[in-house]
């Protein structure tokens, strides 16, 4: 069962930007396009660990401060020629709420 | 879990398996250092520049406090260890402290051999090993007096020579009948010895040493031939021996040094050995390329990767006295079923060597002409079969196949390992394999599927050669270079249509240039961001999610993600209440590190992103701004003391500096723009190699332009000379307002200017009054909308969403 934990609304985030969730199991990164999708991922660049929150938001995809890799937000994947992935959280969005699924981060602590 | 990982010693070959450690397992470990000696981690090699005087101790740091911490690394300076217990996995140090361990590395590295006669415990009486051996050196060195250093190898001449230029009168004392027997041959033996009584070091081989006598200290050195050479200084370099007593006493196998396997594993499974003092496979290592190795092999085993091992490799030998230029390689004993090439030139004092066995290199020596030492190595390594080239192999790579020194056919030349990315370590193999294997046509495309070229891009030229090399004509450098994936446009092409078509919106600019994604990319954005807050500034609304995050929070973002702020200091100039705020702020934030940057003023480092306001508030109440250290655009004004309080000042140049900062500061740039301005042409304030300097003469500013002091190093232009203050203030703002107008995005001022010709620059601002002018008034009208402290702003609520969580979930809430 699916386990969504309310962390805000959609107006929360700016278009082209992102925010971050705290948990015991290190921040979450939870971003919105300029369409207003909003994706989850670990905020932990798999290059150096770079926090991809602070990135520029571009399509559906983000490109870490530290050195450029851009990651994919749909499947947490590193684009072009870089080779990589984040894990990416389940998100719900019902009306203006926003939810994500903490069950996935606790099956990681186990 | 993380595991405790406990290191005994703090060199080179430690600090370097951390590097691999981190980037390999980054938070498995939590690690402890023990270090005997009471500092950081240096470059040991680089104690021989410190005891000449050609560099001081501060530039051989490897890993400063600040990469302990950072790491989560805890450092106990100055702490001996004097017991392992295997049972109980824990170690203590002299001053009482115990550790428990899951892994050990032990890193103990080498001791100095002292030669057992009488008198080599009196005062006076040195080895040459570490930062406190070079420090007793240059005491000594002080007076002038003489010096005997006993050992004729790598580490005693390179304690002669700096010694003999810290002005004392050395002889080297040498057992063996050459120098350096070792490595050289008794020809190029020879010829070192004379270049090394050239300096004015007297060298005496075959000398024994019998005794060293004095009362209460040094006074001579007695030989057994009964030679008396007086000395209030001895240094003992007659070689190294494995630090491994404290493995010995703890059970662990030790033979010449630690025993270790091919995984630098001891015979306790939790215990690890690397450096000098272990031993592979019957091998003791003393190079630092071998120990590098080591660390590279004991972090993949420490990561997790059992199979990574260490292979025995020769390692060329170098001397570091500067002046004397020597390399040694391999195996250079004579034998039956070898043969020699000997080449010796008296005059130009040149000697190479090069021993063969069945047509392959297996030794070399080079004195006096060194640059082909890669070369042969590089034949010895791979066992080339060199026959072909038997009678021009002597003369080195550029007389091989033709001789022409075409810069083309060298690249051509290099082996497919040669080196090209020293940043990436990407060779040359893997670069042309990648053009291949993916049909690569673009210096952007070789950089993101290889790396090379990719960080400080000093190699580019030689990838662009690669590239020419592979694909011919495919590859067309002269083309214009798309601003990045999203257009086929060059930025030139971009700005100028932004004027024509009068775009004044990022969307508007993709839409009508037809952009082929939907908003851009991170290249692109920051880019058209700038353009159109420089082309529109009193319509254009900057777009806050275009900007590069320390733009974005006005701050440096950190390898750790932590962030440094740097307040602007008017010129450099600071008083007691600015700096009693800055104390106050460091003690309050706990802030980490505090430094002092190149450009005259403090940065503190390591502060978290939510503090940042707070930080703000406390530093606006002492009355400062933002520095903008972060920023595309001006960055500091440096300055010199000037008329008001040197002999030598011939103008304000202080106060000038500080009124160029507060006309300018604010406005946003193509790229960083740094000033300088002296008072004299000492140049105290270094504003020759700025983006915009001046020097001040009597007759009044000499402005200088297009410096660079980074990866490209580059004296400036000179603009022109004007009498007055007002004068130079003008054409300056005119000068930047041009830049601002033309340079490309991350183009800084000496690219941009010669793009578009020292000339033509020179002619529109110092020949053409009306477009200076013209200039001047737009740079005035754009700081109206500019200058607005950004950190004032965030204090009072601007973008708190940025400094803030969104939410905190999952944490266990106590008091429900």
């Amino acid at each position: 069962m699916m386990n969504w934990i309310s962390i805000g609304t959609l107006s929360d985030i700016p278009r082209r930007g992102a925010r971050c969730v705290a948990t015991p199991q290190g921040k979450i990164a939870v971003f919105r396009t300029a369409d207003d999708q909003v994706f989850a991922i670990e905020d932990h660049c798999p290059h150096k660990g770079g926090p991809l929150s602070q990135g520029i938001v571009h399509g559906a995809a983000v490109t870490c401060p530290l050195h450029n890799w851009v990651i994919s937000l749909e499947t947490g994947k590193a684009l072009g020629a870089d080779e990589g992935a984040v894990r990416t959280i389940p998100v719900r969005i019902e009306g203006e709420r926003l939810f994500i699924a903490l069950e996935a981060l606790a099956s990681r602590a186990a | 879990m993380t595991e405790k990982l406990v290191i005994i010693g703090n060199g080179m070959a430690p600090g370097r398996m951390l590097e691999h450690l981190f980037e390999q397992a980054p938070g498995r470990y939590q690690v402890t250092i023990f270090n005997a000696e009471p500092r950081v981690n240096y470059d040991r090699i680089m104690l021989s520049p410190v005891l000449s005087g050609e560099k001081a101790f501060e530039e051989i740091i490897i890993h400063g406090d600040g990469w302990y911490i950072a790491n989560g690394i805890t450092l106990y300076k100055g702490h001996k260890i004097v017991a392992i217990d295997r049972t109980a996995k824990t170690v203590t140090s002299d001053h009482g402290v115990t550790e428990p361990y899951d892994k050990l590395v032990i890193a103990t590295g080498s001791v100095p051999f002292i030669i057992p006669v009488p008198g080599h415990d009196l005062p006076g009486v040195l080895t040459y090993r570490d930062l406190d051996d070079v420090q007793a050196m240059l005491l000594a060195a002080q007076s002038r007096a003489k010096a005997v250093v006993i050992g004729g190898g790598l580490l005693g001449l390179e304690a002669a020579a700096g010694l003999n230029s810290q002005g004392m009168d050395v002889t080297v004392l040498h057992v063996m009948p050459t120098l350096m027997e070792r490595q050289l041959d008794p020809a190029a033996g020879y010829l070192l010895q004379r270049a090394v009584e050239q300096r004015g070091i007297k060298v005496i081989t075959k000398a024994n040493t019998q005794a060293i006598t004095g009362k209460g200290k040094v006074e001579q050195v007695e030989l057994a031939d009964g030679t008396i050479i007086p000395a209030t200084l001895v240094v003992m370099a007659v070689g190294i021996r494995p630090n491994a007593a404290l493995a010995k006493d703890a059970g662990i196998a030790v033979n010449r040094g630690i025993v270790v396997d091919a995984g630098m594993r001891s015979n306790d499974p939790d215990i690890y050995a690397l450096g000098e003092c272990a031993e592979v496979n019957g091998q003791v290592y003393g190079l630092v390329a071998p120990l590098y190795e080591m660390a590279r092999v004991a972090a993949s085993q420490l990561a997790g990767n059992e199979a990574a091992a260490f292979v025995h490799m020769d390692t060329p030998t170098k001397l570091k006295v500067t002046g004397i230029e020597l390399f040694s390689l391999g195996d250079f004993a004579e034998g039956e079923d070898r043969q020699e090439i000997v080449l010796r030139d008296a005059a130009a004092g040149i000697y190479k060597r090069l021993v063969l066995r069945d047509d392959r290199i297996i030794g070399t020596v080079l004195y006096g002409e060194t640059a082909d030492g890669a070369w042969f190595n590089d034949l010895k390594k791979k066992q080339t079969d060199i026959s072909e080239m038997r009678d021009t192999l002597i003369f080195g790579q550029s007389y091989q196949g033709g001789a022409s020194l075409d810069p083309m056919a060298a690249v051509a030349a290099l082996p497919d390992d040669a080196e090209i990315c020293g940043c990436n370590g990407v060779c040359k193999g893997k670069i042309t394999g990648a053009i291949t294997a993916k049909s690569l046509t673009s210096l952007d495309d070789v950089r993101a599927h290889t790396k090379a070229s990719a960080s400080c891009g000093s190699c580019t030229g030689l990838v662009e050669k690669l590239m020419v090399l592979t694909i011919g004509d495919k590859y067309n450098p002269a083309a214009v270079q798309p601003m990045c994936g999203c257009t086929t446009l060059g930025h030139d092409e971009v700005r100028r249509l932004i004027k024509a078509k009068g775009l004044k919106t990022i969307p508007a600019v993709m839409q009508e240039l037809e952009w082929t994604t939907s908003c851009g990319c991170a290249k692109c954005r920051p880019a058209l961001n700038y353009y159109l807050v420089c082309d529109w500034p009193d319509e254009y609304a900057d777009d806050y999610q275009s900007r590069f995050i320390n733009e974005r929070v006005h701050a440096n973002i950190q390898k750790d993600g932590t962030y440094s702020v740097v307040p602007r200091m008017w010129g450099g100039v600071t008083n007691a209440a600015e700096l009693r705020a800055i104390a106050d702020v460091v003690d309050k934030f706990e802030i980490p590190m505090v430094k002092v940057t190149g450009g005259q003023r403090i940065d503190m480092l390591g502060i978290r992103k939510e503090d940042l306001p707070a930080v703000w508030a406390d530093l606006g109440q002492a009355g400062f701004v933002s520095g903008h250290a972060y920023a595309k655009g001006l960055r500091t004004v440096k300055t010199c003391v000037g008329s008001d309080w040197c002999r030598f000042g011939t103008q304000d140049s202080t106060g000038f500096g500080v009124r160029i900062e507060k006309f300018m500061w604010g406005s946003w740039t193509p790229a960083k723009v740094k000033m300088a301005v002296s008072g004299c042409p000492r140049n105290c304030a270094e504003a020759t190699c700025k983006d915009v300097g001046v020097i001040c003469v009597d007759s009044g500013y000499e402005i200088h332009f297009a410096g660079a002091a980074g990866l490209d190093i580059k004296g400036t232009e000179v603009l022109g000379l004007v009498k007055t203050e007002d004068e130079a203030l003008e054409h300056i703002v005119a000068l930047t307002q041009m830049y601002r107008e033309q340079g490309r995005y991350l183009e800084r001022i000496y690219k941009w200017a010669k793009r578009i010709g020292i000339a033509e620059i020179k002619r529109q601002i110092m020949d053409d009054g009306e477009k200076r002018k013209a200039y001047f008034d737009r740079f005035v009208f754009s700081q109206k909308f500019a200058q607005v402290d950004p950190w004032s702003e965030r204090v009072s609520g601007k973008d708190k969403h940025e400094f803030r969580p969104m939410a905190s979930v999952g944490f266990a809430q106590a008091a429900e």
